[in-house]
C-alpha cells in the first residue's frame, strides 16, 4: 500500500500512466476532504448498484399486480413502502425504475455533449462567419426555454423514453457548445497547435486529434452539474404522460400515476419523487465537489 | 427646470447616434432571433408524422380534393417559399386555429397569459423577498451556520422536481392543515361570481378583484395563488440566494467596503445600503432571468394545480394533437423569454454607468 501511494504522489513520475494516475489521486484526496461531496458519491454509487442488482435488491416482481393486496401503507408485512394502485411493491418499482433513469442520463450524457464539443470547437477553431453562424444557432438554443422546446420536440416524434431522451439531448447542448468554444479560442493560438499545423495535419485531424481532447476536462464538469437537471427533465416530461410509457417503472410516471390518491394514500406520490430528489441532490453535491477539483481557476487559488 | 435646460449639452449628438445604433444592433439580434424560433417550429411543425392535409380533410377525401387543399395550403411550394409563408402569418399575429376551442390560437394564448403572468409574478416576489436577505446574510457570515443553511436550501431547489414538491405542498397545507385554497384559481362557488360581478380588465384576478372593490373574492383567490407561488417562488429563491451570496462576497471585498467601515459607518449600512446598492446592477439581470424560467416552471405546475394558464392549454393541445395550439403557445412564451432576456440587457446598461461607456 505504501509503496503504491509512493509510486502515486512521486514528484517525478517515470511514465505517462504513472503522471496521470498520481493525478487522478491527488484530485481524489482533494474530493475526499469535501464531506458533502462524498455523500453525493455515495449517493450515485448507491444508485449504479440498484440498478445493477435490481433483481436481487427488489422483494417483488415491479410489474407483478395483486388487486387484493392494492393500496397497502408503508411499513406493512412484506411492502415496507407499500403498494400502488394495482398492488404491485413500491420499493421493487423504485429499484427497478434507477435503471430507466441510469438509462435515459447515460443516453443525454453520450449525445448532448458530444453534439455541443463538436459545434464548439469548429466554431471556435474556424472562427470567421462558421463561428458567427453556428454560434447565432446556439444562442437561439440557449434563447429558447427548455423544458418547452422538449415538449414541443416530443409532440412532434410522440411520447416515448427513446424521443424524450432525443429531446432533452436537443436542448441540451448549447451550453456545451459555448464551453468548448471557449476552450478552443484559449488553445487555438498555442505553439503545440502551430506545430502540428506544420507538420501538414489537416483541419479536421488538429480539431479531433488535438483541440477536442483540450475541451473535454470543462465539458465533463459541466455534464456533472447537469445531470441533476436532466433527471429532473426527464420526470417532468415523464410525470407528463410523454416520456416512458406505462408500465415502466419510471419515477415521474409514478408520481402521476400516485396523483390520484394523494390526499388518501399519500405515499404512491411521495415514494417516488423523494428518490428524484435524493439521486439529484447526490448528483448536485457530486457536481459542486468535482468543480472545485477540477475547476483549474479554484484550484490555483 | 430652466437652470438644466440653459446648460450646455456635452458631447453633442454623439451619445444619441451611440444609443441609435445600439438599438438598431438590439433590435436586429432580436429579429434574428425571432427568425430562428419560427425556423425551429417551423422544423418540428414539418417533421410531424401528422399529414396536415389529411388532418384537415379526413381520410375519404378525393385525390382531386387532396391536390386542392395541398395548393390552398401552399404546401406544394419549395420549403423555403413555406417557411416565407408561415414567417409572414407569424408577424400577422396568424398562428393558425385551434382545433379544440376552434378559434385563432393567439385569442387563446391571450386570455389564458394573464394567468400565468399573475402566478409568475407573484412568484418573483417571494423569490425576491426571501431570497436577496438570505443571500445577503450568507455572504456577511461565510461558513457560519447560517450560510450553511443557505447554501442547503438553494441546493434543495435545485434537487426536487417542482411538480412533486408543489403535490406535496397541496398534501400538507390543503389537505391536511387546510390553510389554503386547493387546485384552480377560485372555488368554484366564487368563479361564478368572479364572472358576474367583476369586469375582466387585466386578466389578473387578485387585480382584478381590488379594483372592483370585491375583496370576498380577492381573498379567496389570494388563498389559491399562495401555494403554488410559494413553490414556484422556492426555486426562484434558490437561484436568487445563490447569485446574491456570490456578489455580495465580491463587493465586500472592494476597497471602497474597507473605506466606508475604516470612517466608522455602522455595519449593517455598510452592507445593507452601500454594498448592496452595488449587488442590485447584477441582480437585476438574475431576476429577469428568473422571471423567464419561471414562465418554464408553470408548465409542469400549473399540470399540478390545474391553474388556467399558458402551461396547462399547451399540455392539454399537446394531448388532443392540436399541434397549432402547441406551437402557438410556444412561440409566445419563446418570445417573452427572449424579451425578458433582452430587457435584463438593457436595465443593466442603464442602470450600470460602466456598461454605458
Amino acid at each position: 500500500m505504501s509503496g503504491l501511494r509512493a509510486w502515486l504522489i512521486d514528484p517525478a513520475p517515470r511514465s505517462p500512466m504513472q503522471a496521470r494516475a498520481g493525478q487522478l489521486w491527488l484530485g481524489w484526496l482533494r474530493l475526499a476532504r469535501n464531506p458533502l461531496a462524498l455523500i453525493g458519491l455515495l449517493i450515485i454509487v448507491a444508485l449504479l448498484a440498484a440498478a445493477a442488482l435490481a433483481p436481487w435488491i427488489a422483494t417483488h416482481d415491479p410489474y407483478a399486480q395483486n388487486l387484493a393486496g392494492r393500496l397497502q401503507p408503508p411499513l406493512s408485512p412484506g411492502h415496507w413502502l407499500g403498494t400502488d394502485e394495482f398492488g404491485r411493491d413500491i420499493w421493487s418499482r423504485l429499484v427497478h425504475g434507477a435503471r430507466i433513469t441510469l438509462y435515459i442520463v447515460a443516453l443525454v450524457t453520450v449525445t448532448a455533449p458530444v453534439v455541443g464539443l463538436i459545434i464548439g470547437t469548429v466554431s471556435g477553431y474556424f472562427g470567421g462567419i462558421v463561428d458567427t453562424a453556428l454560434m447565432r444557432l446556439t444562442d437561439i438554443f440557449l434563447a429558447f426555454p427548455r423544458l418547452i422546446l422538449a415538449l414541443a420536440f416530443v409532440a412532434a416524434l410522440g411520447p416515448g423514453i427513446e424521443n424524450a431522451v432525443l429531446a432533452i439531448a436537443l436542448t441540451a447542448w448549447p451550453p456545451y457548445a459555448r464551453v468548448a468554444r471557449a476552450e478552443t479560442l484559449t488553445v487555438r493560438g498555442a505553439d503545440f497547435i502551430a506545430a502540428v499545423r506544420l507538420q501538414g495535419a489537416g483541419a479536421g485531424r488538429i480539431v479531433v486529434g488535438h483541440v477536442m481532447p483540450m475541451c473535454v476536462p470543462s465539458v465533463i464538469i459541466r455534464v456533472t452539474l447537469d445531470m441533476a437537471g436532466i433527471i429532473l427533465t426527464a420526470a417532468g416530461l415523464g410525470f407528463l404522460g410523454l416520456g416512458a410509457q406505462p408500465p415502466l417503472p419510471e419515477w415521474g410516471l409514478m408520481i402521476a400515476s400516485g396523483r390520484k390518491f394523494l390526499f388518501e394514500q399519500w405515499w404512491v406520490a411521495t415514494m417516488p419523487g423523494l428518490a428524484i430528489f435524493i439521486v439529484s441532490l447526490g448528483f448536485n453535491l457530486l457536481g459542486d465537489g468535482l468543480r472545485d477539483v477540477l475547476d483549474p481557476r479554484s484550484a490555483t487559488r | 427646470m430652466t437652470d438644466t435646460a440653459s446648460l450646455p449639452r456635452r458631447n453633442g449628438s454623439a451619445p444619441a447616434l451611440r444609443l441609435a445604433k445600439r438599438v438598431a444592433g438590439l433590435a436586429l439580434t432580436l429579429a434574428a432571433t425571432f427568425l430562428g424560433l419560427l425556423a425551429i417550429t417551423f422544423v418540428i411543425g414539418r417533421v410531424i408524422p401528422i399529414d396536415p392535409v389529411l388532418a384537415v380533410l379526413g381520410e375519404r377525401a378525393t385525390a382531386e380534393q387532396y391536390e386542392a387543399a395541398r395548393e390552398a395550403m401552399g404546401l406544394n411550394q419549395p420549403l423555403w417559399v413555406q417557411f416565407g409563408l408561415y414567417v409572414r402569418d407569424a408577424l400577422s399575429g396568424d398562428f393558425g386555429k385551434s382545433l379544440v376551442t376552434a378559434k385563432p390560437v393567439l385569442e387563446d394564448v391571450a386570455r389564458v397569459f394573464p394567468a400565468t403572468l399573475e402566478l409568475a409574478t407573484i412568484a418573483t416576489i417571494f423569490g425576491v423577498l426571501f431570497g436577496i436577505p438570505a443571500g445577503v446574510i450568507a455572504a456577511t457570515r461565510p461558513g457560519s451556520l447560517a450560510d450553511q443553511l443557505v447554501r442547503l436550501i438553494g441546493l434543495m431547489g435545485y434537487s426536487m422536481p417542482v411538480f412533486w414538491l408543489g403535490l406535496m405542498g397541496l398534501l400538507v397545507f390543503y389537505g391536511e392543515l387546510g390553510w389554503v385554497g386547493g387546485p384552480g384559481r377560485l372555488d368554484t362557488s366564487y368563479e361564478f361570481m368572479y364572472e358576474l360581478d367583476v369586469p375582466a380588465r387585466t386578466g389578473m384576478i387578485l387585480i382584478d378583484t381590488a379594483l372592483a372593490g370585491q375583496w370576498e373574492i380577492f381573498a379567496n383567490a389570494l388563498s389559491h395563488i399562495l401555494l403554488p407561488a410559494g413553490v414556484l417562488g422556492y426555486y426562484s429563491m434558490a437561484y436568487i440566494s445563490r447569485m446574491t451570496r456570490s456578489f455580495m462576497i465580491d463587493q465586500l471585498g472592494q476597497e471602497y467596503i474597507t473605506t466606508a467601515r475604516v470612517k466608522g459607518m455602522p455595519e449593517w449600512r455598510v452592507v445593507w445600503v452601500h454594498a448592496l446598492r452595488n449587488v442590485m446592477v447584477p441582480l437585476i439581470t438574475v431576476i429577469a432571468l428568473s422571471y423567464a424560467n419561471l414562465l418554464e416552471g408553470s408548465v409542469l405546475t400549473e399540470t399540478v394545480f390545474a391553474w388556467p394558464g399558458l402551461g396547462l392549454y399547451i399540455t392539454h393541445a399537446l394531448f388532443s394533437a392540436d399541434m397549432a395550439a402547441v406551437m402557438g403557445g410556444t412561440i409566445v412564451v419563446g418570445t417573452v423569454f427572449i424579451l425578458l432576456n433582452m430587457l435584463s440587457d438593457v436595465l443593466y446598461r442603464l442602470i450600470d454607468p460602466r456598461a454605458r461607456a
